[in-house]
């Protein structure tokens, strides 16, 4: 009803304004590519092989992480354990590693001389194969699953109190739960979730080679790398990426249509109380599918501790340098994303675009690789690529965590706005003064929960830094790539343990202030 | 706040300083810029006597590093381009960014003739399977590999440098029969990664018996960290070999620093840093002036190289070989 | 004061007729079952809708089209009147300055208005640790300290128990006496209106039923009134 009364206020421009410049950013270094090609590209049949695979692998990862996550926070929303919250944040932490760490943790667990393979060899089993399609299924769903299941158990919680009281009181069963509460709520969550996922898989390069087994495991931004580093032919990497962008565009708009998922971020720390009528069933399936899901996601992240844990006092000085340049690249990145996210989100709570969120998940898919080159392109007339590393670095990885942020701000606006919009509209608060008394406060949580996220995301991203960095610029990604380069394995773990160490105390501290910020 | 002031004054004040020193910018590979690679002692070495800045810029690796060249052109910044190999020179010759190096060639130790006019070697080395001394039976050529039930992890022809030395090795070796070898190698190959690191760290976690790398690899464990438990299995057909090169650019504002650099690079001070920083044979350094432990290696009997222009036409022919014998 | 000219408003699926005048100084309450349309109404005239067709006339300007913060009027809602972040003292100042940056003759307005409605002493509390009646009084402080001519309330006090909203309606009128304000108030029951309003209007499925002094209708009540009585 509000929409239709509201006229294009000066915070909405701006939101539109940001969005337009979203683009730009993501955009004009692919064209930028385009117009450097000396001749116009084909696609082989190598690269349809390529869009085959990606497309394929990722449909699988998104379909199974989204189907497991499902019974994992069913059972995390009915029961009350010691150490269920930080089980929940742990939980978290496989989205934020960086793909080489995370894929070393993996190996350590389910790899041939795995803690698996151990314990199969204790019973006389061989040892299991990880390489191959299932592999790289197995990764993305290790990744990813957090991810899904923190969507879900967000929407879980969000049940009102008296409505389960009121099921329990009618005599509900397992069934009529199942009917009445949880698949509409799936029906609201599972196709954002599912498309968020299929996206993130889409622009998978390294785990797909490394745990795929072969060149059948070709992605398309394998491809894409190829193509840029091996043959120089800018018109196929340019031709490669609209072929990204156009899969994720598609994507969007068949998920869009269904449906748009709730905050991520709310309050996860609430206790489940409410389904305590309902406690009594299951209560076995549901300790075991929490054991196994925390195995499944902690174990991996045990063998990373443990295999670093040694060589962390012994790091060489510039690791500690690139940590703190990390810190700070981070948190900047964090700030700039919050900036860009916030007037969108204000945006899209009042009028639903699909072009605009179309532009808010544009950044999944879109090869970090075209855009630092279409950024080197476009900087190295006017000034030195090289000088401008960290802070180009800073806001790739800030455009490459707004799909992640809106999500998060957008629910969270969007009930502020419910609650609060029309008593801010009768005072006329417009502008700052609006975010300030009538949106920020209510979007705290959500807020903290997505510069946390965002702060991770950068500090894991080895991101566009590699394709300009001098050696005084290192960050803790790239030291650490630096370091398996030149031998120094056990340096180069104790890197990865130190960098899956700061991005989830920077993930806690920005998460854990957005709380605090909110009860105070 | 004042003192952030403070210290952009004295950066500028230094930095104007700086500009009387002519700077030499030198891009290469990250390896070898980074703090415990060959970079920083190489920097220290030649601003001694040159009057100079050095600025090492890291980018990747080999192929990376072309690439990068290639993108800024001639207006790049780069005096000194060090990280090239025979297999990416033809590309880097085409290109028309570099200029011939008119340094006098000291005597070479390389097992090949050096003809290139525009680059000069730093560096070489075999590429060969590193494997555990405790493994059994160590196959002895491609066809024993081929035979064998060693798992194997390679790199990526498309995306590694050393994965394409490794194709141009089969090639070299068998020619024709190079489908039949890669396709008898196939179940060998647990995975194939995008570079040399993810390989190399798959086979230190034991997820293979054997990995594609260099035979000076066993030098670096058994040096630096007194582990002799890895060796690289000699092949009868003989090894391919890598040449790792460095050209000055056409468009740079140093050229006399640029040369001055390059007739440094085949000096002892530069050659005598590469052993145990790149962990590769020095090209300009006699075998009794290497470290210990670099005698315990093997020492091909025959080393193949194809010439930069063979080595460009042959290779998409042979990625398409390797991809068709891989992807069934 | 007010006026709505041939008003037509549609939404999904309803629509709202209205043709009606309110006069400075005077009270309207608007009355009407759930779904009659009361609350659109209310809405039209604050501009949380536009309407489609018809102009609405207030302080005798045309603001069909202009947007709430535009509109000559303050509003109180059934609830959630005050930001449970802000202090007492500062969701009264809002309604001075959105900035809340005030200045000493500013503060005092925001203390006197406090003062009339009897929450003098209590300006640094948050909503949360008030009574409902007490936060009700907050609402009205802003209202006053806005002074706009033209007030709506919707339901107001509703939330609050009925000897408690007796009283609250019994302040608003003594404001309403002082400050000489138009009311336009929407209530589905005529027992509040009594004392407070002097108009009355009746909706029925989205048109105007009824309309009149409040005097002459409950003198002689129509059999549309009835059921109200």
């Amino acid at each position: 009803m509000a929409d239709r009364a509201q006229p294009l206020t000066f915070q909405q421009g701006l939101g539109g304004c940001v969005a337009a410049g979203v683009a730009l950013v993501l955009l004009g270094p692919l064209a930028a590519v385009a117009l450097r090609a000396e001749e116009a590209a084909r696609l082989t049949g190598a690269d349809w092989a390529a869009i085959r695979f990606t497309v394929l692998q990722a449909l699988l990862s998104a379909a199974l992480s989204v189907g497991l996550a499902i019974p994992v926070a069913r059972a995390l929303a009915r029961r009350v354990f010691p150490g269920r919250r930080l089980l929940v944040t742990l939980m978290g932490a496989p989205f934020i590693l960086p793909v080489i760490v995370a894929v070393f943790g993996l190996l350590a667990v389910f790899g041939r001389n795995g803690w698996f393979s151990q314990a199969l060899d204790l019973v006389g089993l061989p040892p299991i194969e990880i390489y191959g399609l299932h592999g790289v299924v197995l990764a993305h769903v290790f990744f990813n699953l957090p991810l899904a299941v923190r969507l879900f158990l967000q929407s879980w919680l969000a049940i009102p109190t008296e409505r389960v009281r009121l099921a329990s009181s009618l005599g509900f069963t397992a069934r009529d739960i199942r009917r009445h509460f949880e698949l509409p709520m799936l029906r609201a969550t599972a196709p954002g979730a599912f498309l968020v996922i299929f996206l993130i898989c889409t622009s998978s390069f390294a785990v797909a080679l490394i745990l795929g087994g072969g060149p059948r495991a070709t992605t398309i931004e394998l491809a894409i790398y190829q193509a840029f580093r091996f043959d120089f032919d800018l018109g196929r990497a340019a031709m490669l990426g609209a072929v990204q962008v156009g899969i994720c565009a598609v994507a969007a708009l068949l998920v869009l249509r269904f449906a748009i998922p709730r905050a991520l971020g709310g309050s996860l720390d609430r206790e489940p109380m409410q389904w305590e009528a309902f406690a009594g069933r299951g209560r076995f399936a549901d300790g075991l599918i929490i054991l196994l899901a925390a195995l499944f996601l902690v174990l991996p992240l045990l063998a990373l501790v443990g295999r670093g844990v040694d060589a962390m006092a012994g790091l060489p000085p510039s690791v500690w340098y690139a940590a703190l340049r990390s810190l700070v690249l981070a948190t900047a990145s964090a700030a700039l994303a919050l900036a860009l996210a916030l007037p969108m989100a204000a945006l899209m709570a009042r009028r639903t675009r699909t072009g605009l969120e179309l532009i808010g998940a544009l950044s999944i898919a879109i090869s970090p690789l075209v855009i630092g080159t279409g950024a080197f392109l476009i900087l190295n007339p006017i000034a030195n690529p090289v000088a401008l590393a960290l802070p180009i670095t800073g806001l790739v990885n800030a455009l490459m965590s707004l799909p992640f942020l809106l999500r998060a701000l957008l629910p969270a606006i969007q009930q502020a706005e419910a609650s609060q919009g029309r008593l801010a509209d009768a005072l006329g608060l417009k502008g700052v003064d609006r975010l300030r008394h009538a949106i920020l406060p209510r979007i705290w949580p959500s807020l903290g929960f997505g510069a946390g996220l965002s702060a991770a995301l950068s500090m894991g991203d080895l991101g566009v830094i590699a394709l300009f960095s001098s050696p005084a610029q290192g960050t803790l990604p790239l030291e650490m790539y630096r370091l398996m380069g030149s031998y120094r394995t056990d340096d180069a773990q104790g890197a990865a343990l130190l960098l899956l160490a700061l991005s989830l105390a920077l993930f806690w501290v920005f998460d854990r202030g957005g709380r605090l910020r909110a009860t105070a | 706040m004042r003192h952030t002031i403070m210290a952009t004054a004295f950066s500028l004040i230094a930095a104007a300083a700086a500009a009387d020193t002519p700077v030499l910018s030198i891009y290469s590979y990250d390896s070898f810029v980074a703090e415990w690679g060959p970079g920083p002692q190489i920097e220290q070495a030649f601003e001694e006597t040159c009057g100079c800045d050095v600025q090492f810029t890291g980018a990747g690796d080999g192929a990376a590093l072309l690439a990068r060249v290639r993108l800024e052109g001639t207006n790049s910044d780069a005096d000194v381009v060090l990280g090239l190999d025979t297999n990416l020179m033809d590309a880097a010759m085409q290109s028309g960014l570099f200029a011939p190096h008119n340094v006098t060639v000291p005597e070479l130790t390389l097992p090949v003739e050096w003809e290139s006019e525009t680059f000069l070697p730093y560096d070489w080395g075999y590429f060969a399977f590193v494997h555990n001394t405790d493994m059994q039976d160590v196959p002895g050529s491609f066809a024993e590999l081929a035979e064998s039930e060693a798992r194997i992890v390679i790199q990526d022809p498309r995306s590694s440098t050393p994965g394409l030395g490794l194709l141009m090795w089969v090639e070299a070796a068998h020619g024709d029969e190079a489908g039949a070898i890669w396709s008898g190698l196939a179940d060998n190959i647990v995975t194939v990664t995008p570079g040399w690191s993810e390989a190399y760290d798959l086979f230190l976690e034991g997820e293979a018996d054997m990995v594609l790398s260099y035979t000076t690899s066993p030098a670096y464990h058994l040096i630096a960290e007194e582990d002799d438990s890895k060796a690289a299995a000699a092949f009868e057909e003989g090894h391919y070999l890598q040449i790792e090169v460095a050209g000055m650019l056409a468009g740079s504002d140093q050229p006399d620093l640029a040369r001055a650099f390059l007739d440094f690079m085949l000096t002892e001070r530069f050659q005598s840093i590469i052993p145990t920083t790149n962990w590769m044979y020095p090209a300009a350094l006699p075998v009794d002036a290497l470290p210990d432990g670099f005698d315990t290696l093997i020492m091909p009997e025959r080393a193949l190289l194809f010439d930069p222009a063979t080595a460009a036409a042959l290779r998409d022919d042979a990625v398409n070989t390797w991809l068709t014998a891989l992807s069934r | 004061m007010l006026r709505l000219e041939h008003t037509v408003t549609k939404l999904d699926g309803f629509t709202l007729r209205a043709d009606l005048t309110v006069k400075p100084g005077r009270r309207l309450a608007i009355l009407g079952a759930s779904g009659s349309g009361k609350s659109t109404l209310l809405n039209l005239i604050a501009g949380f809708v536009l309407p489609d067709e018809g102009n609405v006339i207030i302080g005798g300007l045309d603001r069909s089209r202009a947007s709430v913060a535009d509109r000559p009027l303050s509003i109180l809602f059934q609830d959630s009147n005050l930001f449970p972040h802000l202090s007492v003292f500062d969701n009264v100042a809002l309604g001075l300055r959105s900035d809340l940056r005030l200045d000493g003759d500013q503060r005092a307005c925001v203390s006197d208005s406090l003062a009339q409605v009897g929450m003098d002493g209590m300006e640094s509390r948050l909503p949360g640790s008030l009574s409902g009646g007490q936060q009700s009084r907050v609402a009205l402080a802003r209202m006053l300290l806005r002074d706009k001519p033209l007030a709506l309330m919707d339901e107001p006090f509703s939330a609050l128990d009925p000897g408690l909203r007796r009283e609250m309606l019994d302040l608003v009128a003594a404001l309403c006496d002082r400050t000489k304000l138009t009311l336009v108030m929407v209530t589905h029951d005529l027992r509040d209106v009594s004392g407070l309003c002097t108009d009355l209007c009746l909706l029925e499925n989205g048109r105007i039923v009824l309309q009149g002094p409040l005097d002459d209708i409950l003198a002689d009540p129509p059999a549309l009134i009835r059921p109200w009585l």
